[in-house]
């Protein structure tokens, strides 16, 4: 089925689409971003690699290292030959887990201690074990990367010393990314186990960031193959690829919902930059309201459903936002671009300008706590989180 | 009794042993051993991409881009890989674009006019007009108003009569500076698109 989308359809769409939004109260959504109080908990006994660990994963995911006295809970435990913890609810003076880890790295276990620590209080999954990927640009060419969540234990995926961008992770075994190896941008898939890699879109256009869909079976990107910057849509091997929109100015990063039902994107009407949504079978785009901020891009919806977190840019400087789904308020947090939300819906991975390049960050969205990544030589940018 | 109300009667002590126990606040201790540093969920970094295969025999094209070329783009033709390139000829003749825009400004029209006059006395060229931006955008926004840049002047060389299978395209985004400072001095001279001359191998 084609979509027949004429410029004046798209445009009028728009504008109906525009004027029909409500406004959401955020104050209905529960948690505001930015507004949360952590959790104060004290860690005793750990010291080194193990008391870094903690303390990044903790901080978050909603916690605050206190050891003055106001912490509701504790962790004490001790990494000597292998991490152990005990966790304490100082509040109601109850012991609540002691576990010991053995095998992998020192560092493992503390993530694994940590893990533990944030499901036993929050009843939610940690993400201390998690991955990104993330693009590493140096000496004019860029290779993707895929490292544990803080950084650690970085590892080239790609070494074609070319330009290799916008990496995308099907479950947490294959990544999609752009590559200029061929000569044109064209999407790749990789699989992180076996090396293999594959050429997934098969035009004769400029192929650029793909986006695959929670359930692993499409992909949207961004085309120049009918002779404009527009989104398209396709199987997850590229195949009955169909045009999504037809606007002379160009669509950029797209993203999906957690339900598959919608195809986020940034797009542009006029000098009007905004937000917009689409389904992946066609039809019109319902723009996504941004209110108070300027220039949203980069847009990356929560796993939850719950908010969409995107840059915006400003004057010279880039502002990582959340707003809620369906449009509405949008919260500045803090200087940043490129975000990409973890498993747990309140923990963001994005970059930042330092120096002369970038490097990577992660933000609790709730509590605007902010921990740096180590840099790796040259800039690190554009991070994916598996999901 | 038969046994299985025996199973059940010793299963519900055993529960309200435990339940005792725990109000008696022991201490739960568990071990957790994690799998080794190579976990499956990262490559051996020691393992090279393998070799590009290539594409599965799709069943399905692509879509066909609409009626015409003012409607809905000009489609992009098969390209000119493999062909020579010069980048010298039109050194001179980068167009350049005010920022977030890929808008074709009255004072660059002149450098688009003599490539479109080369590519008329040259019938056996090609061009690749690439499109770049500064660093003032996000980066996958930069890719794309790179190649919108690049296709502007794209459109202007077909409406100058030049035949669009001969004008080729690609997008760099941000990642290929001409100027690494970040004043607008640099900036203005990374906001730009430049031509390379495509001859056939001989």
């Amino acid at each position: 089925m084609k979509t027949k989308l004429t410029l004046a359809t798209f445009l009028t769409a728009l504008a109906l689409a525009a004027s029909a939004q409500n406004e959401i109260d955020i104050q209905k959504e529960g948690l505001l971003p930015g507004a949360e109080k952590p959790v104060p908990l004290a860690l005793t006994g750990f010291s080194g690699e193990a008391a870094s660990v903690l303390q990044f994963d903790l901080e978050v995911q909603g916690f605050k290292i206190a050891n003055d006295g106001s912490a509701q809970y504790e962790v004490a435990g001790s990494a000597a030959a292998n991490v152990q913890g005990r966790l304490n609810d100082r509040v109601n003076r109850a012991a609540i887990f002691s576990k010991s880890y053995t095998g992998a790295t020192l560092r493992a276990q503390a993530h694994a201690l940590a893990d533990d620590v944030v499901a036993a209080i929050t009843h939610r999954k940690g993400i201390g074990q998690t991955k990104i990927a993330f693009k590493s640009a140096g000496g004019g060419v860029n290779e993707i990367y895929v490292a544990d969540f803080d950084g650690h234990n970085a590892r080239a995926v790609t070494h074609d010393n070319t330009l290799a961008t916008a990496p995308s992770w099907v479950g947490r075994q294959t990544l999609f990314y752009t590559s200029y190896k061929l000569g044109k941008p064209e999407i790749f898939s990789h699989s992180l186990a076996t090396g293999e890699r594959r050429v997934v879109t098969r035009n004769n256009g400029n192929n650029f960031s793909p986006a695959v869909s929670p359930d692993g079976r499409r992909i949207a990107f961004i085309s120049n193959k009918d002779g404009w910057v527009d989104l398209y849509v396709a199987n997850l091997d590229g195949s009955e690829a169909r045009r999504l929109t037809k606007s002379p100015q160009d669509e950029s990063s797209p993203g999906w919902s957690p339900d598959g039902r919608w195809i986020l994107f940034a797009g542009k009407v006029g000098e009007r930059r905004a937000l917009y949504k689409i389904s992946p079978d066609g039809g019109e785009p319902v723009r996504i309201p941004t209110v108070g901020v300027s220039s949203p891009s980069e847009p990356d919806w929560s796993p939850d459903g719950r908010w969409i977190v995107f840059t915006s840019q400003y004057g010279g400087g880039f502002t990582i936002c959340v707003v809620p789904a369906a449009g509405g308020a949008a919260s500045p947090l803090v200087e940043g671009e490129d975000p990409s939300w973890s498993p747990n819906s309140r923990t963001v991975v994005f970059a930042r300008r330092a120096g002369g390049g970038r490097a990577l960050s992660v933000l609790d969205v709730f509590t605007k706590q902010v921990k740096d990544v180590p840099r790796i030589s040259g800039g690190s940018s554009q991070p994916s989180w598996a999901r | 009794m038969n046994a299985s109300n025996g199973m059940k009667s010793l299963t519900l002590v055993l529960a309200l042993m435990c339940l005792v126990a725990a109000g008696c606040r022991k201490k739960p201790v568990g071990l957790t051993p994690l799998p080794g540093s190579r976990a499956g969920q990262v490559a051996n970094s020691d393992m090279q991409p393998g070799g590009i295969l290539p594409p599965d025999s799709g069943t399905g094209s692509g879509v066909n881009g609409g009626p015409g070329a003012g409607a809905s783009g000009i489609p992009i033709g098969q390209g000119h890989q493999g062909w020579t390139e010069d980048r010298e000829t039109f050194k001179a003749d980068v167009v350049y674009f005010d920022y977030d825009s890929s808008s074709i400004k009255a004072g660059e029209k002149s450098k688009i006019e003599s490539v479109s006059s080369f590519l008329k006395q040259n019938s056996a060229a090609a061009v690749r007009v690439e499109g770049n931006c500064d660093e003032r955008g996000t980066e996958e926004y930069n890719r794309a108003l790179g190649e919108r840049r690049a296709l502007a002047v794209r459109e202007y060389l077909v409406r100058e009569g030049v035949a669009a299978d001969r004008v080729d395209t690609i997008s760099y985004g941000e990642d290929k500076p001409a100027d690494s400072g970040h004043s607008e001095a640099a900036w203005k001279k990374n906001r730009r698109d430049e031509f390379v001359v495509l001859t056939a191998p001989k």
